[in-house]
């Protein structure tokens, strides 16, 4: 018994593991709570949004290793974001380039990219840095819109072209299984990368970071480049997940890849779930990209149109919802779901390790 | 020549609105360390309440009247929705900064998901006196009417914002405040009602923009979502006139609006340069920051 609790989080890891990596597989029939618009597990709706959902799960898992773990108050991850998508899109559609090249450039830049504006935005610290993020993802915004060389396609966005991509990627309806596939993959490399990275060295100097940045200075160890590795690895994946979205939905738009809510949705999903404690972030997105769907689907049923009006309007409106909910986790819940969990679980079992503290005095920088 | 003259004139009239959204951003920040998601809301709903009073109330009142009332509607409705923010849900969280932060996101996410649910995505008109579509000649330059409006507006706000922060007691704990909040707590001065007046204050501000901007640059249109692409701008402005300094608010909304005009008028002509406006407004930020990682008159940081 005390095994089985020692490797709990193994054990639901590996569950988790074989029930989702086996899901297309079966055509299970569930009324109601699914997203798609037919009631079968495997029908091509549903995959579409768990795949979103895996997508967004590591993104936030990403942003996790930086803000939660690290400290860093980047509200400009949906810059790394979009450039993964559309480095990855105008490569393949505008260039024709194949999809091992087209792969290694995205990657490229994107570090590229997060080293330099990385380098620049860590001059300064908490709300500025905050802020400083925001406005180069705001100013990456523009420059897509701007439309420069007629690259990015402007308001209307850029199609992917599945011309030069292996025939398993195209976005034919038959292959929505393997874009399934590919975005749990996705989740489950960045799990592995984040768990390790949090786990070795400089995964605890970026905590220390979090906790002590003097403290650091005084040992010894600049903590600069560390706070610009962190910066630069959570960029990196969320341009890995700007690839994955581009190849599930088939299409780059500004306005829902690189405007500033996409940054606002994941910081939600990762405070929903709790910061910095790795499964968090992906329960957090998991739950809030499948309630903004499953709202959506909701909102549009016959019985809804017909409710009062001041009933109707409200709850017709997935932001309204969200953000609703968000702010009464802010305010009642302080260290999101993991928090939750953990505080029931240690009025069950004392052995457990008390929950952590919310994300309150978690952010470096701010005055007390 | 006179093009110069009318984008300048037109660059300040969008400095003074920055001015109006930037200083209740700034003083909030300066004093409690909040960066308030929820000013564009504020904006916003200034503007909706603007809306609401002009378009409601009898036409036979006029259409300058109208305009009066939906100015003072404005400030009124961003100051209560400040207010009441301010007291329900940052004043829970007081001692954990983060999470105010993400309250006044989660609210602002809330709120404008429920005005485009109550009034629809689509762009409301606000009815206003034909005067204020109309230019004034001054020699041989054309100045439209409703810059005036926005500059005046400033004007007048920055006065009577410097004469409460220096002559009033609020504005003097508050002036104290931002400088050292735990020594004016030490001094036994309620600090926390200084917090309900700054939000109280920068809300009126925020709504009085919001509903200037509409007015002045946007044709009369209003939607739910107008106040958040002026948040961004507004927190540009912030940095770059320093944290908490209204001066630097002040001068830094006048140098943000003429670069973005400026760079608009006599770049953004060209094909494939349209958002050189916004853009370089990000780079002036970037400029600034290496220069002066406090912005022009930081000292709170």
């Amino acid at each position: 018994m005390t095994l089985l609790r020692r490797y709990r989080g193994a054990v639901v890891g590996i569950l988790a593991l074989v029930i989702f990596g086996l899901l297309p597989l079966v055509s299970l029939h569930i009324p109601w709570v699914l997203p798609g618009t037919v009631d079968v597990v495997n029908s091509t709706g549903t995959l579409e949004v768990l795949a979103l959902c895996f997508m967004f799960a590591g993104v936030a898992l990403g942003y996790d290793l930086m803000f939660g773990f690290t400290g860093l108050l980047s509200l400009g991850p949906v810059l790394y974001f979009a450039a993964g998508a559309y480095v990855f899109d105008i490569a393949v559609t505008r260039w024709s380039w194949p999809l091992v090249p087209a792969l290694a450039l995205t990657a490229g830049v994107a570090v590229v990219l997060a080293l330099i504006l990385g380098a620049v935005a860590l001059r300064v610290d908490g709300i500025a840095f905050a802020m400083v993020t925001l406005a180069f993802a705001q100013a990456f915004f523009f420059l897509i819109e701007n439309n420069p060389h007629n690259l990015t396609g402007g308001d209307t966005g850029l199609a992917l072209s599945d011309l030069r991509l292996p025939s398993l990627l195209s976005g034919a309806v038959s292959n929505t299984r393997n874009l399934y596939w590919i975005a749990f993959a996705f989740l489950v490399v960045t799990f592995a990368v984040v768990w390790l990275v949090t786990e070795s060295v400089t995964g605890h100097i970026f905590v220390a970071i979090r906790e002590n940045e003097r403290r650091l200075d005084v040992l010894g160890i600049r903590p600069f480049r560390f706070k610009l590795l962190s910066f630069v690895l959570s960029s990196l994946i969320a341009a890995g997940g700007g690839v994955v979205y581009v190849l599930v939905i088939g299409t780059a738009v500004p306005s829902a890849v690189a405007a500033t809510t996409v940054t606002i949705s994941i910081l939600i999903m990762v405070v929903l779930g709790g910061a910095g404690t790795r499964w968090g972030a992906v329960v957090g997105a998991m739950a809030y990209v499948y309630l903004q769907q499953f709202l959506v689907k909701v909102s549009g049923e016959p019985s809804f149109t017909t409710m009062p009006a001041i009933l109707r309007v409200p709850l017709s409106q997935p932001q309204f919802l969200l953000g609703a909910i968000f702010v009464l986790f802010v305010l009642f819940v302080p260290g999101g779901l993991a928090g939750l969990i953990g505080r029931l679980g240690a009025k069950r079992d004392t052995t457990l390790p008390q929950p952590r503290r919310g994300i309150a005095s978690m952010v470096k920088g701010l005055k007390k | 020549m006179s093009a110069l003259i009318v984008i300048t004139f037109s660059g300040l009239a969008l400095g003074a609105i920055y001015f109006l959204a930037a200083s209740g951003l700034s003083l909030i920040y300066g004093l409690m360390d909040i960066l308030n998601f929820a000013h564009g809301l504020f904006m916003t709903l200034g503007a909706y309440a603007g809306w609401a009073v002009a378009s409601h109330f009898p036409a036979s009142f006029g259409a300058p009247a109208l305009l009066v009332l939906a100015v003072v509607a404005s400030i009124l409705g961003g100051a209560a929705a400040a207010g009441l923010t301010e007291v329900l849900l940052i004043r829970p969280l007081y001692g954990r900064p983060v999470s105010q932060i993400l309250v006044t996101i989660g609210l602002d996410l809330a709120a404008v998901g429920l005005l485009m649910g109550g009034f629809g995505s689509s762009a409301l008109q606000i009815p206003v006196p034909l005067w204020l579509l109309e230019a004034t000649h001054i020699g041989s330059v054309n100045l439209p009417n409703a810059n005036f409006l926005a500059l005046a507006a400033g004007v007048v706000v920055l006065l009577a914002l410097e004469w409460f922060l220096r002559r009033t007691r609020y504005g003097i704990i508050i002036r104290a405040g931002v400088e050292n909040r735990e020594m004016v707590s030490a001094l036994g001065i309620d600090v926390g009602r200084a917090f309900t007046v700054v939000f109280v204050i920068g809300g009126a501000m925020a709504g009085l923009a919001g509903l200037l901007y509409s007015v002045v640059f946007s044709g009369d249109l209003i939607t739910p979502a107008q106040g958040d692409s002026l948040l961004i701008f507004a927190f540009i402005v912030v940095v770059i006139g320093g944290l908490g300094s209204i001066r630097g608010s002040a001068v830094a909304a006048l140098v943000v609006g003429l670069v973005q005009d400026y760079t608009s008028f006599y770049i953004g002509g060209h094909p494939g340069w349209a958002e050189i406006g916004n853009l370089s407004v990000v780079l002036l930020l970037a400029f600034v920051l290496e220069w002066r990682p406090r912005g022009l008159f930081g000292s709170v940081l």
